[in-house]
């Protein structure tokens, strides 16, 4: 589950990381007086799960609660890039020195969380890692130690925020960047700095944001936990008794393990209702797996693999999937029929392949079940134009199954591609559902 | 003949008591007493709370290192709930159990990190979990695919797909092409064995002629498999990868399955399969019908 920038922030400061104030406002109202309270300039940020939010026009600074409140009721109102926006965070806008990129990334092939750090910061990350993977440390955390302070020496180093008085190798300050004409793929990146900090960062500052940042995952089970950028400031916020910190975490970005969120029940709560279609919704609820997607063949599967594979086998034979589902194992009536009013509910569904391995369960059983689901959701069967529905099933009794539901009307496929191909054909017999998607 | 499992296998079941535990049990001792004297052996299981209870015949146990001391397991397959399997493979490894297979769907990420971490320094497997266990057809059954759709033979099979197995299974049944061991590895995203070490094991094994291997979009498993194959591999491959259509940034169904940050999806894994030799093939059951020709004229 990903949450939002609102969110990360705050189980982010919760570790003790330094975050620019501000709150979330879901009204252009609630914007401006967040804005009245802040002072001076701040940052109107959409609330959107999509990359390059920013270059979308999704980031905006206004100068005054006036401004604050006309961007944010624009972004409320218009969405961003097609996408809804349903709140925004309003944050005291910071003046950065350099931007640089601190995340903590699950690598699934190093079985490891892995803590990256990059001097370029504030852009596309995976695509420095494409063009310049040297520019990027990468240090695998070993779960029987954690993090220890010579690794983050390492990343202070590699970030130019050592003790030894370096500094950044971060851009300069943004109004003072000059525009590079070229095209981005053949700009430099990590000129040498320009000119000193105005504050001196310092390792410990750093240490305690990467600490922080490994303990938020570890407490959190995220399985990425994004920095992006982290930011060297001319004036950082006051933190603790220390005074001021010179590190920011302007923008932050974390992604929960769904299997763990059992133990946060807080943070299943908020997730964004809209971060799913009703349908999706529906579906996770029922404890089924379902995608939707923008073709005309709705499909029902035992098992993720299989349900993928079904999919590919569709469009081989010229078809599109409407989605992906997972009816689980053993295709039991009461979760067949759930399933059916799952793919149903999307009006684009111009015919139906439910494909099952019998493995345990025998085929005459799932036969069984899925007529009489098919029966209560008796528009399948007995409707005027009902929805042609096309079955194939393989594994022990696959005769008798097969039988079975020959004799409740319902068209077999011996094997796979025959049942992509019929269902294939049947959709694309049927017209288009209130004159098109 | 095989790998991982074999005549000498012996099986406890961690979790036997439960709905899972106790249903597979079932249908594992059916296949291990179907096979009569060549059949590897179900021994005992744990419960923690339930030792001295039986099931199926079964003796159960309150914990891993008693059972194996009474019933000499060697293997361990897990039907303990997620949030209780972590312990479990670490249980069953400080035990000494040689061979862990976790059936276990969902367990957290962060409660596997330091599971495979101390596995790397111990000299037990790990396969899965969230996944269909391991098979040596005629021989035993450590999982819950159906026995029946297996037939012995000169295929290895690795997959990290269940019914998708059996499917890309059951057509090489049916075309004559039987398996030396299937091996699921599982749909998370971090696991215990990989598909290297699996086509290492099926390269070393004498009776295994060929490889089918079952892959899915997410992750750079597929891409690793490549680059070992084309070092190591001399045995034919066949292979299909699921997912082709799958949208990026959506789970599909696996923890695991998911095209994230631009890494994992379907037509670069096919890519690197083909460039290191391997057969792809378009449909799961075109794995049967690609191996077969291989084998055909292999043995002209």
């Amino acid at each position: 589950m990903r949450l939002h920038e609102y969110q990360s922030k705050a189980l982010l400061a919760a570790h003790g990381i330094p975050v620019p104030d501000g709150e979330v406002a879901a009204t252009g109202a609630e914007a401006a007086a967040v804005a009245r309270r802040l002072g001076g300039r701040v940052a109107v940020k959409a609330q959107a799960l999509m990359g390059g939010r920013g270059k979308a026009g999704g980031i905006v600074l206004a100068d005054t609660p006036e401004e604050a409140e006309a961007h944010a009721a624009r972004l409320l109102a218009e969405g961003l890039a097609g996408a809804p926006v349903h709140r925004v965070l309003v944050e005291r806008a910071a003046d950065i020195y350099a931007e640089l990129y601190l995340g903590l990334v699950l690598d699934r092939r190093a079985r490891r969380m892995v803590l990256m750090a990059c001097p370029d910061g504030g852009i596309d990350i995976e695509e420095v890692a494409r063009r310049h993977p040297e520019r990027i440390l990468r240090l695998p955390v070993d779960p029987a130690i954690g993090l220890r302070g010579y690794h983050l020496a390492r990343v202070a180093d590699h970030l130019g925020l050592s003790r030894r008085g370096d500094v950044p190798r971060g851009d300069p300050p943004v109004g003072e960047r000059p525009v590079d004409e070229r095209p981005e793929d053949e700009r430099p990146v990590g000129d040498p700095p320009v000119g000193d900090p105005p504050v001196a960062p310092t390792d410990d500052a750093l240490a305690a944001i990467a600490r922080g940042l490994y303990a938020c995952a570890r407490a959190n089970d995220a399985t990425l936990a994004e920095i992006n950028p982290l930011v060297v400031t001319a004036e950082g916020p006051p933190v603790g008794a220390t005074g001021r910190s010179p590190l920011l975490a302007l923008d932050a970005k974390m992604v929960i393990d769904d299997s763990a969120l059992y133990r946060h029940p807080d943070l299943a709560a908020g997730r964004d209702p809209q971060s799913e279609s009703d349908v999706e919704r529906e579906a996770r609820l029922a404890g089924l797996s379902y995608v939707k997607l923008d073709g005309r063949v709705g499909c029902m599967v035992n098992g993720a693999g299989l349900a993928m594979a079904t999919m590919d086998v569709l469009k081989l034979h010229g078809g599109e999937p409407a989605n992906f589902l997972d009816v689980g194992g053993g295709a039991r009536e009461e979760r067949v029929a759930q399933a059916l009013r799952l793919i149903l509910s999307d009006p684009a569904v111009a015919a139906i392949l439910i494909n099952i391995f019998g493995g345990i369960t025998r085929c005459d059983e799932v036969a069984r079940g899925v007529v009489s689901a098919l029966r209560r959701e008796a528009r399948l069967l007995e409707e005027a134009t009902p929805v042609p529905v096309v079955i194939r099933l393989v594994g022990t009794n696959e005769d008798e199954g097969r039988r079975i539901l020959e004799e409740a009307g319902l068209a077999t496929a011996a094997t796979l591609a025959e049942g992509a191909r019929l269902a294939v054909a049947a959709a694309s017999k049927r017209p288009l559902a209130g004159g098109g998607r | 003949m095989s790998i991982l499992v074999d005549a000498g296998t012996r099986v406890l079941v961690q979790g036997i008591t439960g709905r899972e535990g106790s249903f597979h049990t079932r249908q594992m001792l059916a296949y291990a007493r179907a096979q009569g004297e060549s059949g590897a052996r179900i021994v005992g299981g744990v419960t923690p709370g339930k030792g001295g209870q039986s099931v199926e015949g079964l003796p159960v146990f309150d914990d891993v290192v008693t059972a194996v001391a009474e019933t000499g397991a060697n293997t361990s397959i897990i039907y303990v709930p997620a949030r209780f399997a972590a312990d479990a493979i670490l249980e069953a490894a400080e035990a000494g159990i040689a061979l862990i297979v976790a059936i276990s769907e969902g367990i957290p990420v962060w409660d596997m990190l330091p599971v495979l971490r101390y596995l790397e320094g111990s000299p037990s497997r790990l396969v899965g979990p969230n996944c269909p266990g391991v098979i040596t057809p005629g021989v035993v059954k450590v999982g819950i695919m159906p026995g029946h759709i297996h037939l012995p033979g000169p295929v290895g099979v690795v997959s990290r797909s269940g019914t998708l197995t059996y499917e890309v299974v059951w057509a090489l049944t049916q075309a004559g092409l039987g398996q030396s061991t299937c091996v699921g590895i599982g749909g998370d995203p971090v696991s215990g064995t990989s598909f290297v070490d699996v086509l290492r094991l099926f390269q070393e094994d004498a009776d295994t002629a060929a490889i089918a291997m079952i892959g899915e979009i997410g992750g750079r498993a597929e891409e690793d498999a490549a680059a070992y194959i084309a070092d190591h591999v001399h045995k034919p491959v066949a292979a299909f990868v699921a997912g082709r259509t799958a949208p990026p940034g959506r789970r599909m169904g696996h923890a695991g399955a998911i095209v994230d940050g631009g890494v994992g999806d379907a037509e670069t894994k096919i890519a690197a399969l083909r460039e290191a030799g391997v057969l792809v093939a378009d449909s799961p059951d075109e794995i049967a019908t690609l191996l077969a020709e291989r084998l055909g004229t292999a043995h002209v």
